[in-house]
């Protein structure tokens, strides 16, 4: 038993390693618009080495055949140095091996606040300001829906109930439409609220209130999420535990005469927890890449506008990087997921169908 | 066949949201119906695109008119006045006094009973002259009787006057009105206002002062050193308000974008939603039914799809190839169709493949293909028209999303280009709402129609979900 089980696991493993290595491939070749990149960084190398050497007075003796021929063999050498002389096939195998062991490189345009082009500091230095919003966002929404949900679900038909289905429709609007509005109303009209941004400028000297600045800053973000997304999670949530407390055994369970409180935990909530650790999971994982168009609506310094920065810029490390650790940190979930299920479950059968 | 649908109707129309949502498609749909013939859509990009000589007798950023109804303030129209049509309020005459000279004179005269300044004023002139240019000062009257001289100056064949640009025009005013009142103008305040003001101490205050209202008359008194020559004047009197939806920074009108972001965002909607749900379905039911070799293949591809950000990757290619709008479908078909989609179709084919009607299809031999068309698809399809009219909106907002990105189609005229511009020439900032609430209420409008119409098909459909 046990043998298959690390038989499947180990099977599982490597698809999933071989997901990331093919995910990771094209988005490389993505990114790089097939090589096109290249030509834009070999255009910009040229021109940087030949006005350093027209600029420089030693070479001012030199005639026009000679000053190319010296540009041209520094490109050559230059090219050589940075391995842009090979094809672009070969180079993406190296990007590719460079990625997958996170050997993140330098970004080709962009830097960071601090005035970095390293890769790896570049992303850490967005990622807490993400984690901050979004994260924060995601743990409410999560908990107040799991809550809400399970205590609906007992009142079915209640008008506490009726009123979340009735609300549910609002998330066909996305989070930063309701964050345009959410502007309109507090910072524009009221003046009460920043427009966006994630800290006063100038930023405050003392920890307190820099801290009550980046607080005010959230409000307006983390409203328009909740007003977006609130109500849905609450309405799935419900059907869910509708769906299963419906169940058989559920309803062998009340005629036994159980107290509400043991089947709430142990017939409706134990066997619900694997998908909702789950879903728990994933939306962990997803908010750390952040939401590029709310926050570029709140202008807020985090992943989601570094990643459409390094879009627009073709600024491929960043974008490689970028995607490496989220497929990376998705891997290990989904991997992880697996390996407790296949310990905890007894109703996952592994391997079998 | 039509009692069903008879059936169908009466049970969707016992949701009220649901006759709401559809009444709102409904609307949308007539809307776009009549802008495709009213306003062809090469029309329409080309008044959209023409630049200032096409708009410029609008005003800049005015707001829908409509709102005068609902303000006790009333805010100004526009007044154009032309000598070259015949109309009240404009008259010109040419004397010819000897065969080298003649006197020119144009009068201009309005009734102003608004509550609010305009914003700009201009003049512009058109003359046949061929060498000598003729010569003209210009008068203002205000309905108090009082005379100002605006500007004497030579013009050229095409020439105008920005009267509310004129520097050296502003500070004489200010210089009059501040020794009438005796007391110093402090603000920076703009022609309009100090030539329709009222000339008293509440000029000293931009929100105390107030239009002196009745009858103003502008005339230009000229002299033309040719014979037979035509001169033709045209007053702008640029208002606040402006049509059904006001205009934009660059003074084009709202409706254009607002009337043809209906069938774009309706069409956009529509085909993604459906097409996506249709094909994902399909191999949904290509890798049940066949499993095996095909079956890895395509789960494998689902899960490389499932780890590459979906809007990035979008961002990267439009970012690179600046493609129209009907391309970026294409490309947010293309990168969704593999999408985690195909894995709820497939675990709800594997059940459906072992149905006994399915067995029997396969006992007497029918093919593969017709029995995924003609006996798994249709076996499906019910239970998921909620949802694909749910996801309309999704493709709705992510059309617009993209053109507050800066991504969306350069050339057509869409709700989210609309959010765009008044975004970035911060109508936030300048309390210019109406930019951004119109085309916002018109995306709310259609998402949420298509939503409580999802969610109403879903209780039907699936009836496990319906209230009591």
């Amino acid at each position: 038993m046990s043998s298959r089980i690390i038989k499947y696991l180990l099977k599982r493993g490597i698809i999933i390693f071989l997901t990331v290595v093919a995910a990771v491939y094209i988005t490389i070749w993505i990114a790089n618009m097939g090589g096109y990149v290249d030509e834009i960084v070999r255009g910009e190398l040229y021109l940087s080495i030949s006005q350093s050497i027209r600029q420089n007075p030693a070479y001012r003796h030199f005639n026009e055949t000679q000053i190319k021929k010296l540009i041209d063999s520094l490109y050559t050498n230059e090219l050589e140095r940075i391995g842009f002389n090979k094809p672009f096939i070969y180079r993406s195998f190296i990007y590719l091996r460079d990625a997958l062991s996170l050997n993140l490189g330098r970004a080709l345009w962009i830097s960071s606040d601090s005035g970095s082009r390293n890769v790896r500091i570049i992303i850490l230095e967005r990622l807490p300001n993400t984690v901050l919003l979004f994260t924060t966002t995601q743990l409410i929404l999560f908990f107040i829906g799991l809550f809400a949900g399970l205590f609906l679900s007992r009142k079915y038909g209640s008008i506490a109930d009726r009123l979340s289905v009735l609300l549910a429709p609002l998330s066909s609007l996305p989070g930063w439409f309701y964050g345009i509005f959410l502007i309109l109303i507090f910072a524009s009209f009221f003046r009460i609220l920043p427009y966006g941004g994630m800290v006063d400028v100038p930023p405050p000297e003392d920890t307190w209130s820099y801290a009550l600045s980046v607080l005010k800053h959230m409000i307006l973000p983390v409203m328009s999420w909740l007003i977006a997304y609130l109500f849905i999670n609450i309405y799935v949530r419900r059907t869910f535990f509708l769906i299963f407390s419906s169940e058989d055994y559920v309803e062998l369970a009340k005629a036994k005469g159980l107290p509400e409180s043991i089947i709430q935990r142990r017939y409706i909530l134990r066997p619900t927890l694997p998908p909702i650790i789950t879903d728990f999971s994933l939306t962990l994982i997803g908010s750390w890449m952040g939401a590029i168009i709310t926050e570029r609506v709140f202008n807020w310094p985090g992943i989601g506008s570094l990643f459409y920065l390094a879009s627009v810029m073709f600024d491929t490390p960043i974008l490689v990087g970028l995607v490496v650790i989220y497929a990376y940190l998705l891997a290990i979930t989904v991997f992880v997921l697996e390996l407790v299920y296949a310990a905890v479950d007894p109703r996952i059968r592994v391997g079998g169908r | 066949m039509l009692s069903r649908m008879k059936k169908f109707f009466r049970q969707l129309f016992f949701y009220k949201s649901a006759a709401i949502g559809l009444g709102i498609i409904l609307i949308l749909i007539g809307i776009s119906i009549y802008t495709i013939f009213a306003l062809p859509y090469d029309e329409a990009t080309r008044l959209w695109r023409a630049g200032e000589k096409q708009w410029l007798d609008n005003p800049r950023n005015a707001m829908p008119s409509w709102l005068n109804i609902f303000s006790s303030k009333k805010m100004p129209e526009t007044i154009i006045l032309d000598t070259n049509r015949s109309q009240p309020g404009a008259s010109k005459s040419i004397i010819q006094v000897t065969e080298k000279f003649s006197k020119l004179r144009i009068e201009f005269s309005f009734d102003y009973e608004y509550d609010d300044f305009p914003s700009e004023m201009n003049l512009f002139f058109l003359s046949n002259f061929t060498f000598s240019s003729p010569i003209l000062t210009i008068y203002w009257v205000k309905p108090d009787g009082k005379e100002i001289v605006l500007k004497t100056f030579l013009i050229s064949k095409e020439d105008r006057y920005y009267i509310s640009n004129d520097d050296k025009l502003s500070n004489e005013l200010k210089t009059y009105i501040s020794r009438k009142i005796n007391r110093t103008i402090e603000y920076d305040a703009p022609i309009t206002l100090l030539l329709f003001a009222q000339e008293d101490t509440s000029i000293l205050d931009p929100n105390t002062a107030k239009v002196m209202k009745g009858n103003y008359r502008l005339w230009i008194d000229g002299t033309i050193f040719e014979s037979a020559v035509d001169l033709n004047a045209k007053l702008v009197v640029y208002g606040k308000v402006y049509g059904l939806a006001g205009t934009d920074h660059l003074r084009r009108d709202l409706t254009i974008a607002l009337l043809w972001g209906t069938p774009i965002a309706l069409s956009f909607g529509v085909v993604a939603s459906v097409s996506i749900a249709l094909i994902q379905m399909f191999i949904g039911a290509v890798c049940a039914w066949f499993l095996g070799g095909v079956d890895t293949i395509i789960q494998r591809i689902t899960e490389i799809f499932m780890v590459l950000p979906f809007l990035p990757i979008l961002i990267m290619i439009s970012t690179f190839y600046k493609f129209n709008i009907w391309v970026l479908l294409l490309v947010v078909i293309a990168l969704t169709i593999f999408g985690g989609g195909v894995k709820n179709y497939r675990a709800m084919f594997l059940q459906i493949k072992e149905f006994p009607y399915v067995e029997a299809a396969r006992a007497y031999g029918a093919e593969n293909i017709r029995i995924i068309v003609y006996y798994l698809i249709p076996k499906v399809l019910p239970t998921i028209i909620p949802s694909m009219v749910l996801s309309v909106a999704d493709f709705v907002f992510l059309e617009a999303a993209m053109a507050i990105l800066g991504l969306g189609d350069p050339l057509a005229p869409t709700w989210g280009k609309i959010i765009d511009d008044a975004y970035t020439n911060g109508a936030l900032y300048k309390g210019l709402y109406y930019w951004v609430l119109e085309p916002s209420a018109l995306l709310a409008a259609t998402s949420l129609s298509f939503a409580i119409l999802g969610f109403a098909l879903d209780k039907i459909f699936n009836p496990r979900l319906k209230e009591m």
